[in-house]
């Protein structure tokens, strides 16, 4: 069996270059990865990297941060909010 | 005992001198109510990020303090009787949260050395 394979090349499909397979970019959690513990709320321009456009916060698939952080950096952002070292509710803010 | 910190947001319609009257009032209140103050900070008059009681600007300031629950009350009913303050805010420190606080204090200070 083995020996007639070789010699007829069967009925599969041969590329003389290899077809490319997209490579998904593995997500990781920024916070875990840095060992970081406590995000503060203080630091506008660092939670800017967790909300759209219109200030609305990103989504955990998007940002690749595990659910333990991604609710720490959603109760920073509402206490910037809060503060208004972030706004509610823009258009443009990046 | 726990840790706290509050941010309040004085109005920009007062000058820099009774700025300063406002927070050594806040602070001796602190020192009253046998509170141990850790850090204070004033960042200034900064842009708010969206207008409060129709002004856009304000100047900040930080108080970082050691207290007891029963005090934050009195705290908080004073901030809401001043109507030089636009907004205030409390938070309760965790050890990680303290721990990084201490960390921003140790570079800021390196910062203001250099």
């Amino acid at each position: 069996m083995a020996t007639q394979n070789t010699t007829e090349t069967s009925g599969e499909v041969r590329y003389l270059t290899p077809i490319p397979v997209e490579v998904k970019k593995q997500k990781y959690c920024r916070f875990k990865k840095a060992g970081i513990k406590y995000i503060d709320y203080k630091d506008p321009d660092f939670l800017l990297k967790f909300v759209n456009e219109q200030g609305k916060l990103l989504p955990r698939r998007i940002t690749g941060t595990s659910l333990k952080y991604q609710r720490k950096v959603a109760t920073a952002v509402k206490r910037a909010r809060q503060i208004a070292l972030l706004p509610y509710v823009t258009d443009m803010l990046k | 005992m726990n840790q706290y910190e509050t941010v309040f947001i004085i109005t920009p319609v007062l000058s820099q001198e009774q700025v300063n009257e406002v927070t050594s009032k806040y602070k001796e209140l602190l020192q009253e109510g046998g509170c141990e103050v850790i850090n204070e900070e004033s960042w200034g008059l900064k842009k708010l990020a969206y207008p409060i009681e129709k002004k856009s600007t304000g100047f900040y300031h930080l108080f970082e303090f050691k207290a007891s629950p029963d005090f934050i009350e009195k705290w908080e009913l004073t901030f809401k009787r001043d109507e030089r303050i636009l907004r205030f805010m409390t938070v309760r420190l965790d050890k990680y949260a303290a721990e990084y606080n201490q960390k921003r204090r140790k570079k800021l200070a390196d910062k203001a050395s250099n």
